[in-house]
């Protein structure tokens, strides 16, 4: 379902990694649908377009929903929108050049800019491409719909990835809890593609997961990815790059899930810069007994206290909880009973609760010792815990703590 | 924002935003469930006598749990069920003719020195329970001695015939057989025919071996609920059932069965080794601890001065687990072993 058009988009200049972008147009300016309106001169980075042809309103800053306060352009459009023409990318010798110019960026949610993973280091061919059909979280069925719907477009992405990266192989992986997807995409395969049925799993959308799922290889600790010979982008992020290179499109719109304790849950066709709210309104709005609303997956999204935060290139999802749902408010000071549920769950093998006693205490040796930097920050250790105890929140207080003291995974 | 008068407000909170339904209590009381049959049927056959140890049992730990936390300041913690749990289990492992003011001092010194002084739940190094049967059982050994096996039950076996620390440890039938072995002689009962009783109805001992099938079914419970590993009772009463068919007399498979079913074998493997807070928290070790619990008990059964050592294999073990926990510690993803 395509999302209404919103009276004002709201364009934070920093959807991604890495540098945020200036904006180059300015108040008053006209703006056609595609034309850049912000960039950088940095490796890590992508320019950001207007999804819309309209005026710009105003230039202010704007709450983004991971919880920054960014620099912001805000566009009226036009009431007459043609969504069919754009202003294409300027053609280029290297695809990965088109795929910077058209800002695309990991849609699975990291939002890392995708042509800095297309660019591997030299000394670290890869072999094979794998696309994440696994979809990052419970609840989402953006990259689901995506599979079902556009198959032979995820189908011509796989192959282009293969072909930048000069890879022998290309596996899409995508989970069996989504066998129409897989029938799709399968159907459209060919023989140069292999589509795999892959257990479902969270987090096997995480790319260390993936890989290890796919190609039973894990990524030594500290090293890229790319020194396991696997290169991973998002189904959605591929599609994004078929898109850009065979028609020069930049990325304008994503397809965001919006479910949970919403009267009528969809995926949306949502432009970047649409209000959250709207998504939300739109589907009948929130129920009486809301609890969180949340930006991503419900195991490592943001919750949201302000609903006007605009959808950015990374929000695949936003998911409401009744408060019955949702976990209890972290509180201090539960006990360990040392089940071991945690370090049971965790998908690499860490000790959460060892981790925990350590932070809670603020013994940050002793949570390197027990190899805090390692954490994926899935957050299945406080998931599990029978206790309540906010594991993932206190190996996030030792990271951060190990970090600012120079220690690097 | 005008909004928020009509719509609800959400509210924040960080990441992960679900968790699971199992919490602590659950799982106390689960464990408490898997323990009911065992603990009915012992009273519904032993009568009030064992109705009694339990009662007093509870009132005991429940009491000393609610009074350290009131004199110390600090919220109540009887909601969590673990205080239950270690009552039951205290009461399980005493004699039905446990005087009632040896189960209570027995209740105070499991959950006061056994849990409370260490810090509460999570924190102590030992089985609650099986600290406060060691005090018994180290205490009172002659006051027990001169009870007498109340009539009717087996065969009104005078406890101080049959060696001092029978009807403490329970094991009668073991009893008989530690005296018989020191005599170099063969048993004076059939091994075989023991079996059915030891199942199903056994008036021998403490209130806790009334059953074995009783035991077993409510471990398994436990299993299939993934409440407790598998690896300690298999690793336990594995070592058990091997070790005494070897160092037995009477045919492997015969004294195999015999010390697995007889003693506090399958209420230690189920109930007490498993304990969240004294058992090992990594799979190889659990096997290990596991292991060394069944080697342990076989080595006091069998050579040693008393007729069972399950709450000794247990307690000594408890003693090794942040060793254990320090030395087998998993692999983490990414890491290549030192081998390598």
């Amino acid at each position: 379902m395509t999302a209404p058009l919103p009276e004002r988009l709201f364009i934070p200049m920093s959807q991604h990694l890495g540098a945020p972008c200036a904006a180059s147009v300015s108040v008053g300016d006209r703006v056609e649908r595609g034309q850049v309106i912000g960039d950088v001169d940095a490796m890590v980075s992508a320019p950001i377009h207007s999804p819309v042809a309209g005026e710009v309103a105003a230039i202010g800053t704007q709450l983004t929903p991971g919880g920054q306060r960014v620099p912001t352009v805000e566009i009226v459009p036009d009431e007459e929108q043609d969504f069919e023409s754009f202003v294409p990318v300027p053609e280029a010798d290297d695809p990965r050049d088109i795929v910077r110019a058209a800002g695309i960026v990991g849609l699975g949610g990291a939002a890392f800019p995708s042509h800095v993973k297309l660019r591997p280091p030299h000394d670290m061919p890869i072999d094979t491409v794998i696309l994440n059909g696994c979809e990052c979280e419970s609840f989402l069925t953006c990259d689901d719909r995506l599979m079902r719907e556009r198959p032979e477009r995820v189908v011509a992405g796989a192959r282009h990835i293969k072909d930048i990266v000069g890879a022998s192989r290309v596996v899409i992986g995508i989970e069996d809890n989504k066998p129409e997807a897989y029938q799709s995409v399968s159907a459209r395969a060919g023989g140069d593609v292999e589509v795999l049925s892959l257990p479902t799993a969270y987090p096997q959308g995480a790319e260390k997961q993936l890989i290890w799922t796919v190609l039973g290889k894990e990524v030594p600790r500290g090293k890229l990815p790319a020194a396991t010979g696997a290169l991973v982008h998002n189904v959605a992020t591929a599609v994004a790059i078929a898109d850009a290179i065979e028609h020069r499109r930049p990325l304008m719109e994503r397809i965001v899930t919006v479910t949970g304790s919403v009267e009528r849950p969809a995926n949306y066709l949502a432009l970047f810069g649409t209000p959250v709210e709207l998504l939300i309104e739109t589907s009948g709005g929130l129920s009486a007994n809301v609890g969180r609303v949340i930006a991503g997956g419900p195991m490592t999204g943001a919750a949201l206290a302000d609903l006007s935060v605009p959808v950015v290139k990374g929000t695949s999802g936003v998911v409401a909880l009744e408060s019955g749902q949702t976990a209890p408010a972290v509180s201090d000071d539960q006990p360990c009973i040392r089940c071991a549920r945690c370090a049971d769950a965790c998908p690499i093998s860490l000790e959460p609760f060892a981790i925990g006693v350590y932070a809670n205490r603020g013994d940050w040796d002793g949570s390197e010792v027990y190899r805090a930097l390692d954490c994926i920050e899935c957050g299945c250790c406080s998931y599990v815990c029978p206790t309540r105890r906010p594991l993932v929140q206190l190996i996030r207080r030792a990271k951060h703590a190990l970090m600012q003291r120079g220690s690097r995974p | 924002m005008q909004e928020a008068a009509t719509t609800p407000r959400p509210q924040i909170a960080s990441c992960p935003h679900l968790a699971a339904k199992e919490s602590a209590p659950d799982i106390m009381l689960w464990v408490v469930g898997a323990l009911a049959p065992a603990a009915v049927w012992a009273v519904w056959n032993m009568g009030s006598t064992a109705g009694t140890v339990f009662i007093v049992s509870i009132v005991s730990c429940l009491g000393t749990e609610a009074l350290w936390n009131y004199l110390a300041k600090r919220p109540q913690t009887l909601m969590d069920w673990s205080a239950l749990v270690t009552a039951i289990l205290l009461a399980m492992t005493l004699p039905p003719r446990t005087p009632w003011w040896m189960v209570l001092a027995g209740g105070v010194v499991a959950i006061g020195l056994g849990k409370m002084l260490f810090g509460g739940l999570g924190w102590n190094l030992f089985n609650p329970a099986l600290v406060g049967r060691a005090m018994i059982t180290i205490s009172w050994a002659g006051v027990l001695a001169v009870q007498k096996v109340p009539g009717g039950w087996f065969q009104g076996i005078d406890v101080a015939e049959t060696g001092g620390l029978d009807a403490i440890n329970g094991a009668t039938r073991l009893a008989i057989a530690a005296a018989d072995r020191a005599a170099e002689g063969g048993y004076g009962f059939d091994l075989g025919a023991q079996f059915e009783p030891l199942l199903f109805r056994n008036l021998e001992g403490c209130i806790g071996e009334v059953s074995a099938a009783l035991l077993i079914l409510g471990g398994l419970v436990l299993i299939l609920k993934g409440i407790i590993d598998w690896r300690i009772p298999a690793g336990y009463i594995g070592t058990v059932a091997v070790l005494s068919g070897l160092c037995g007399s009477q045919g492997f498979l015969d004294e195999a069965i015999f010390n697995v079913l007889a003693g506090g074998v399958l209420l230690g493997a189920f109930f007490m080794a498993t304990d969240y807070v004294t058992s090992p928290m990594t799979k190889t070790g659990r096997l290990v601890f596991a292991c060394g619990c069944g080697l342990i008990n076989c080595v006091g059964r069998f050579y040693g001065p008393m007729p069972e050592s399950t709450t000794f294999a247990i307690l000594f073990m408890n003693g090794l687990v942040p060793l254990i926990d320090r030395s087998l510690r998993p692999r983490t993803y990414g890491w290549v072993s030192k081998r390598e």
